[in-house]
C-alpha cells in the first residue's frame, strides 16, 4: 500500500489540470467539490499510506519512490521521487486533512465571488506544491515545491488584484520570499559542491565528511530560507500584509501550511542541526525573540485577521524556538495543533466577517456569541486552544516547547512564558471584543457585499451555511483532542515522539525532568494560562477602549515595517535610480550603443555582398574554395 | 534498335556471368523507413493519377503524415535493434545501421510528420495543392535517409542529388509567382555547381584511399601516415565545400537568402529543416569517423568556417526588413552553432549537433509556417511591420510565434537553450574557448532580431489595429471556433488548436490559419516547451548518437 504514495501528490494535480482547463465550464459550485474531492481523496490515501507505514517495524519506516531524473548535468543528478517516512507522512496527513475541510469551507466562503472556479483551482495547485515541498527525497525537488507553495501564494493573496491593497501585499509576500529564497539557493549550491548529492538520505550520510564552517554556513542559509517563508525576524511584516487574501487562503496557506515550511525544513535537516550546535542557538534565539514581538504586536491590533496574524508569527516563532533547542518533536507537535487550532480561528473570522458584511474592525462588533452560536463556542475552543488552557491541544504542545526551552537555557524559556501569557491575553481580547459585552453596530447600517454593490438588508449576524459550519466544529474537536497524541506523563503516552523518533531520534535534545518537574512546569504553564485568560477578561469584558493598553508602537509592530522600508527600501530605490539614470544610461548604454551601432554598420556593409545576380554567388563559392585548398596545400608542403 | 537493344541485354548478360557485376544481397529491413518513404511516395502518385477528380491537399497531406509516421515506426524499431543487438552495417556495406544514422531516421521522419501539415494550409490558399508537394518531400526525405546512413562516399552523393533535386523543384513550385522561379533556378545552378565540385572531392579522395567506402578509407588512413598528401587534402577540401553548401555555412551560403526568400514559404521551411538535417548528417559522418586522422588539418578549416558562419549569420540578419530574410541568415547562424559540435570532433560535440538539429527543425518548420500565414494570400507581405500589433490581433498565432522566436534565442525553458547550451559545452570541454565565446556573442545578437520581432508582435504604438471585437461583428466570432471536448484530455489538445485557427478574413489585418496548421505548430510548440523544461528524453536519445565506421 505504500507504493500508492505517489498518488498524493497527483490527486490535487490532477484537480489541477482539470480545472484549469475545465474550471470555467464546470462552474459554481461543480468546481469547488471537485477541488475538494480531489484532495480528500488525496487525503484518504494519505491515511492509508500512513497506516501501512505504521504496521512496518521502525527502523524500516522509511521509503524511497524514485519516479524520473528531472534534469542531469556531468555528475549532477537531481531526480523526481518521493521519500515516505514519519516525518513527511505526518506532514502530508495534516496538510491534506486541514486542506480538505479548508476547501469545504471555501465552496461557502467564495460561493458570490466571480473567480470561484480560479480560486480553487490554486488552492489545489497549492496542495500539489506544498505535498511535493513535504514528500520530495531531494534538496531541489523541495525547493520546487518551496517556490511553488510561494508563487500560489502570491496569486492567492492577490487574488482580488482590483483592490490595491490585495495586489501590494502580494508583491510584497513575494519579494520578502525572494530575499529567504536566495538563502535556499546559495545554500543548495553549498550542500552539492560539499556531498556531491542533493538527496536527503546520500547528503546526511556524507555530513561527516563536510567541515564544521560548511555545516554552520548551510544550516544558517536554510535557515534565511525558512525565516522568509515562515514570516520570522527581520522578514516578518509580508504576513500581516497577506491578510488582505481571502480568509479561507489565510487560514490554509498564512496559517496551518506553507508558514510551517520552513519549520518543516529545520526538522528535515536535524543531522545537520546536530552537528551545528551555533546555528541551531541563533534559531533558538531568534524564534524566541520573534514569538515575543509577534505576541505583543498582536495585542494592540484592531482587525480581526491582523490579531491572527501576528499570533501565527509568534506562534512560529515558538515552533523555531523547538527545532533550534533541538526538540524536533515538539516543533512538529506544535506545528499540528497550531494547524488545528489556527486554521478554526481563521475559519471562525471568516465566518465572523461574513456575518459583519466584511467589516474586519473588532471595535465595531461585539455580543455575537448569542447570535452564532457554533462560531462563538468553537472560537472558544480555539482560543482556550491557544492559549493553553488545560486540556486542550495548546496546553500540551506549548508546554513540550517551554520545557525543551528550558533545558537550554533558562532565558528562552522566560521570554516564552512572557509571550504565553500575552497569547492568552491577545487572544482573550479578541474574543471579547467579538463575542462578548455590547453590540457596537447597528442592524440598520447600509449594507454591500464587499464589492461596492448594494444589498439592501439590513445587518442579520448568523452562522453560515453547512459547509463552513462542519469544518468549525472539526477543527474544534481536533483542537481540543489533539494534544492527547503526545502526553508527556508517562513514556507509553509519548505516542508521536515514538512515531518521528527513526526520522528525529539521533538528533534529539536529551531533557530529563523527573516525574515530579513535568507536574511543576505543567502547573506553572497552566496557572500563566489562565491568568492571561484572566486579565483578558478583567479588562475587555466592560469596555471596548483602553487606549493605554493598545500603543502606537505595537500597533505598528515595533515599526519593524517602516523601519526596513526606510533602511533597505528607499536605499535601494536611491541606488536603483542612480545606476538607472547615470550608470545605466550613461556608461551601459554608451558601449552597448556603441557595439550595436558598429554590428549594424558592418551587417550594411556586408548585406551589399548579396548582389542577387548568381555569377557573383558562384563566384563566392569559388573564393571560399580557392582559399580552403590553397590552406589544404599549404599544409601539405609544411 | 532492336539490334542495340539485343546488343544491350547479351552485354548485360555477359558481365552478369563474368561475375562482373555482383548483385549485393539487400536487407530490406535496413532500409525500411526508406522503402516506406518512397513506397508511399508511389502510392500517393498513383492515387493521385487515377483519381476521377482531383482531390483535397489536405488528403495527401495527411497521407503523408501517415507514411511519415510509419516510417518513424520503423525507424524506432530499427533504433531498438541498434541500442540492443549494435550496429550494423547492410547491402554491401554501403548502408550503416548505427545509432547516429538511425537517429537522423527518427529526425527525418518526424519532419516528415509535421512539415505536411505545416504546407497544407499555404498551398490550399494559393492554389497550387495536388499531390506533387507531397511526393517531392518524401522523394527529399529518402535522400535525406541515405545521406545519414551512407556508408560510401558514392552513395552520399547519390543520396545528395536525391535530397537535393526535388528541393530544387519545391523551390519553384508556387509557379504563379516569379520570385519563386527565380529562387529555384538560383538554387539549381548553385546546387549543381557544388554538387560537380563534391564528386571532384570524392574522385580525389578515391584517387588517394583506392576505396570510397568510408571505414575502408579509414582504415586506410590508419594504417598509412599519409598527413601530407596533397591528392587526399585536396580532396577533403572540395568534399568539406560541398557539405558546406549544403548546410549553407559562410562563405557558401550565398544562395540562402535569395533562396529562402524566393520560395513558397513552407518550402522554405522544408529545406531548412531536411537539407541541414541531411547535409550535417553526412558531414558529421565523414570527418568524424573517416578522417580522424587529419583533425590536425580540418579542425582549423572548420574553426574558421563556424567564426564566419556565425558571425554573418547573425550581424547581416540585424539589418533586415523582410521576415524570410532575416529567418534565412539567422538559419545561417544556426548552422553555425551545429559547426561547433562538429569542431569539437567529440562524441558529446555530435550528440550536441544532434540535439541542436533536433530542436532546430521544429523551431525553423513552425515559424516559416507562421511566416506563411502572415504573408497572407500571394506569400508576398513578409515585412516586419506587418508584424506590428500581430498579438493584439491574434494572440494565440502571437504567441505561437513568440515561442519559437524565443526558443531560437536560446531562451530558458525552451529547447533552443539546451541545444545552445549542449554545444557551446561540447566546444569548451573541447578547449575551443573562443570559438564558445564568438557563439555566445552571435547568440546576444541573434536575441536582438528574435527580439524585436516579438517585440513589434506585442506592440501597436502609434497605429489602430482592428481587434477582435471588430473582427467578430464581421461574423466569425472566434469563441464559436472552440471545438467540442469529450474530456480534459481532449481539451487539453483541442483547446491550443481551436485558439489558433482562424478561417476567414472579415479584415483584411486578420489573416487565416486552417486547422491542419495550427496542429502543426502546436506540435512545434509543444516539442520546444516540453522538452526545453524537460529535455533528458531528448538528451539522453541524442546522447544515442554514437558513430561507428
Amino acid at each position: 500500500m505504500i507504493h500508492a504514495a505517489f498518488l498524493i501528490p497527483i490527486l490535487p494535480l490532477a484537480g489541477f489540470a482539470v480545472l484549469f482547463s475545465l474550471g470555467r465550464r464546470l462552474g459554481n459550485p461543480l468546481a469547488g467539490w471537485l477541488a475538494t474531492a480531489m484532495v480528500a481523496a488525496s487525503f484518504v490515501v494519505t491515511v492509508i499510506v500512513f497506516v501501512a507505514l505504521f504496521q512496518q517495524a521502525p527502523a524500516h519506516r522509511e521509503f524511497t519512490q524514485s519516479w524520473f531524473t528531472w534534469f542531469g548535468a556531468g555528475r549532477l543528478r537531481v531526480g523526481a521521487g518521493i521519500l515516505v517516512d514519519p516525518l513527511s507522512m505526518t506532514m502530508a496527513a495534516f496538510i491534506t486533512g486541514v486542506s480538505s475541510l479548508i476547501h469545504l469551507y471555501s465552496i461557502g466562503y467564495m460561493k458570490h465571488d466571480e473567480q470561484f472556479p480560479k480560486f480553487f483551482t490554486y488552492l489545489n495547485l497549492f496542495v500539489f506544491a506544498m505535498l511535493m515541498l513535504v514528500l520530495a527525497d531531494n534538496f531541489v525537488l523541495s525547493f520546487f515545491g518551496w517556490e511553488g507553495v510561494g508563487v500560489c501564494s502570491y496569486f492567492l493573496i492577490a487574488f482580488w488584484f482590483e483592490r490595491d491593497e490585495a495586489a501590494s501585499a502580494g508583491k510584497k509576500a513575494m519579494i520578502f520570499n525572494r530575499i529567504g529564497d536566495a538563502g535556499f539557493l546559495v545554500a543548495l549550491f553549498l550542500i552539492f559542491e560539499r556531498t556531491g548529492s542533493f538527496e536527503y538520505t546520500t547528503v546526511f550520510s556524507r555530513l561527516g565528511h563536510v567541515g564544521t564552517p560548511s555545516l554552520v554556513a548551510i544550516a544558517l542559509l536554510l535557515f534565511l530560507g525558512a525565516v522568509g517563508k515562515s514570516a520570522q525576524i527581520p522578514l516578518f511584516p509580508w504576513l500581516a500584509d497577506a491578510m488582505a487574501g481571502p480568509t479561507p487562503v489565510s487560514a490554509l496557506i498564512h496559517a496551518a501550511t506553507m508558514v510551517t515550511a520552513g519549520v518543516y525544513l529545520m526538522c528535515r535537516i536535524n543531522p545537520i542541526l546536530h552537528l551545528t550546535p551555533d546555528a541551531a542557538h541563533v534559531i533558538a534565539w531568534v524564534g524566541a525573540v520573534t514569538a515575543f514581538v509577534g505576541a505583543t504586536s498582536a495585542c494592540a491590533q484592531n482587525d480581526i485577521k491582523k490579531v491572527l496574524a501576528y499570533s501565527t508569527v509568534s506562534q512560529l516563532g515558538y515552533m523555531f524556538l523547538a527545532a533550534g533547542s533541538g526538540a524536533y518533536v515538539a516543533a512538529i507537535f506544535l506545528m499540528l495543533t497550531h494547524a488545528f487550532y489556527k486554521a478554526l480561528l481563521f475559519l471562525g473570522s471568516g465566518s465572523v466577517i461574513h456575518a459583519m458584511d466584511e467589516d474586519q474592525d473588532i471595535k465595531n462588533m461585539g455580543g455575537l456569541a448569542r447570535l452564532m452560536p457554533i462560531t462563538g463556542v468553537t472560537f472558544l475552543i480555539g482560543w482556550f486552544s491557544i492559549a493553553g488552557v488545560p486540556p486542550f491541544s495548546g496546553f500540551w504542545s506549548k508546554g513540550d516547547v517551554l520545557q525543551n526551552a528550558w533545558a537550554v537555557t533558562p532565558a528562552l524559556w522566560v521570554i516564552g512564558a512572557v509571550s504565553a501569557l500575552l497569547t492568552a491575553y491577545y487572544m482573550g481580547r479578541e474574543y471579547f471584543l467579538v463575542f462578548l459585552g455590547e453590540r457596537r453596530w447597528t442592524e440598520a447600517r447600509p449594507v454591500a457585499d464587499g464589492h461596492g454593490k448594494e444589498l439592501g438588508h439590513g445587518l442579520h449576524p448568523h452562522d453560515p451555511s453547512w459547509h463552513m459550519s462542519l469544518p468549525l466544529v472539526v477543527l474544534a474537536t481536533l483542537a481540543a483532542l489533539g494534544g492527547f497524541i503526545d502526553l508527556p506523563f508517562h513514556p507509553n503516552l509519548v505516542f508521536l515522539e515514538r512515531w518521528l523518533d527513526p526520522v528525529v531520534g539521533p538528533s534529539l535534545l536529551q531533557t530529563h525532568f523527573s516525574v515530579g518537574q513535568e507536574w511543576l512546569f505543567s502547573v506553572v504553564d497552566a496557572v500563566i494560562a489562565v491568568t492571561g485568560v484572566l486579565v483578558a477578561a478583567s479588562v475587555w469584558r466592560a469596555s471596548s477602549s483602553r487606549p493605554a493598553l493598545e500603543p502606537r508602537f505595537l500597533f505598528m509592530a515595533w515599526f519593524v515595517d517602516r523601519g526596513e522600508d526606510r533602511l533597505v527600501a528607499r536605499t535601494s530605490t536611491a541606488l536603483a535610480n542612480f545606476t538607472a539614470t547615470v550608470v545605466e544610461s550613461r556608461i551601459v548604454d554608451g558601449a552597448v550603443n556603441g557595439v550595436a551601432d558598429l554590428t549594424r554598420w558592418s551587417g550594411e556593409r556586408l548585406r551589399r555582398i548579396q548582389s542577387g545576380y548568381v555569377r557573383n554567388y558562384a563566384l563566392g563559392l569559388v573564393a571560399g574554395l580557392v582559399v580552403l585548398v590553397a590552406y589544404v596545400l599549404v599544409r601539405v608542403g609544411s | 534498335m532492336t539490334g542495340s537493344t539485343a546488343i544491350l541485354a547479351s552485354m548485360a548478360a555477359h558481365l552478369l556471368a563474368a561475375g562482373g557485376i555482383a548483385m549485393p544481397r539487400i536487407d530490406y529491413t535496413a532500409i525500411l523507413p526508406e522503402l516506406i518513404l518512397l513506397g508511399g511516395m508511389l502510392v500517393l502518385v498513383l492515387v493521385s493519377s487515377l483519381s476521377p477528380r482531383p482531390l483535397p491537399t489536405e488528403a495527401y497531406a495527411t497521407a503523408t503524415v501517415g507514411i511519415g509516421i510509419a516510417s518513424l515506426v520503423a525507424s524506432l524499431v530499427l533504433w531498438r535493434d541498434v541500442s540492443d543487438h549494435g550496429p550494423f552495417t547492410a547491402v554491401a556495406r554501403a548502408v550503416n545501421v548505427d545509432g547516429f544514422g538511425v537517429l537522423f531516421l527518427v529526425l527525418v521522419s518526424c519532419i516528415l510528420v509535421v512539415a505536411p501539415l505545416l504546407a497544407a494550409g499555404h498551398l490550399r490558399r494559393e492554389g497550387v495543392g495536388g499531390c506533387e508537394y507531397y511526393v517531392l518531400a518524401l522523394i527529399s526525405g529518402s535522400g535525406a535517409m541515405f545521406m545519414a546512413t551512407a556508408n560510401d562516399l558514392v552513395l552520399i552523393f547519390l543520396a545528395l542529388e536525391i535530397l537535393s533535386i526535388p528541393l530544387y523543384i519545391l523551390a519553384g513550385f508556387d509557379h504563379l509567382r516569379e520570385s519563386s522561379g527565380e529562387a529555384a533556378m538560383k538554387y539549381f545552378v548553385l546546387g549543381a555547381f557544388s554538387s560537380a565540385i563534391f564528386v571532384y572531392g570524392i574522385a580525389l579522395t578515391y584517387g588517394a584511399t583506392g576505396s570510397t567506402n568510408l571505414a575502408q578509407i579509414a582504415a586506410f588512413l590508419a594504417r598509412n601516415v599519409v598527413t601530407s598528401d596533397g591528392v587526399l587534402l585536396g580532396g577533403l577540401a572540395l568534399l568539406l565545400v560541398g557539405f558546406a553548401f549544403k548546410v549553407a555555412a559562410v562563405p557558401f551560403h550565398m544562395w540562402t537568402p535569395d533562396v529562402y526568400q524566393g520560395s513558397p514559404t513552407p518550402a522554405t521551411g522544408f529545406m531548412a529543416s531536411m537539407a541541414k538535417a541531411g547535409g550535417f548528417a553526412a558531414l558529421l559522418r565523414v570527418f568524424v569517423t573517416t578522417f580522424p586522422t587529419l583533425r590536425g588539418t580540418w579542425q582549423p578549416a572548420i574553426w574558421v568556417i563556424a567564426v564566419l558562419t556565425l558571425v554573418l549569420g547573425a550581424v547581416v540578419a540585424l539589418v533586415q526588413s523582410d521576415v524570410k530574410r532575416m529567418l534565412a541568415y539567422s538559419s545561417i547562424n544556426h548552422a553555425g552553432f551545429v559547426l561547433l559540435g562538429l569542431q569539437a570532433a567529440t562524441a558529446r560535440g555530435v550528440a550536441g549537433s544532434v540535439f541542436y538539429l533536433f530542436t532546430y527543425s521544429f523551431l525553423v518548420l513552425g515559424s516559416f509556417a507562421v511566416v506563411s500565414a502572415v504573408g497572407g494570400k500571394g506569400d508576398e507581405r513578409h515585412g516586419l511591420e506587418r508584424y506590428r500589433g500581430l498579438g493584439r490581433r491574434q494572440p494565440a498565432l502571437a504567441v505561437t510565434f513568440a515561442v519559437l522566436l524565443l526558443a531560437q534565442a536560446g531562451a530558458p525553458f525552451t529547447t533552443g537553450f539546451f541545444a545552445k547550451f549542449y554545444v557551446v559545452e561540447a566546444a569548451v570541454s573541447a578547449h575551443s574557448y573562443a570559438l564558445a565565446a564568438v557563439a555566445m556573442g552571435t547568440a546576444a545578437v541573434a536575441a536582438f532580431f528574435y527580439l524585436r520581432l516579438v517585440f513589434l508582435m506585442f506592440s501597436d504604438v502609434g497605429r489602430t489595429i482592428p481587434t477582435h471585437e471588430g473582427a467578430a461583428t464581421g461574423g466569425t466570432p472566434t469563441d464559436t471556433l472552440e471545438m467540442p471536448s469529450a474530456g480534459g484530455v481532449a481539451t487539453l489538445v483541442a483547446a491550443p488548436v481551436a485558439a489558433l485557427v482562424e478561417v476567414a478574413e472579415p479584415d483584411p489585418a486578420i489573416v487565416a490559419v486552417s486547422p491542419w496548421v495550427a496542429a502543426g505548430l502546436v506540435l512545434c510548440v509543444a516539442t520546444t516547451l516540453v522538452f526545453g523544461v524537460w529535455p533528458q528524453p531528448l538528451v539522453d536519445f541524442a546522447h544515442q548518437a554514437t558513430l561507428i565506421i
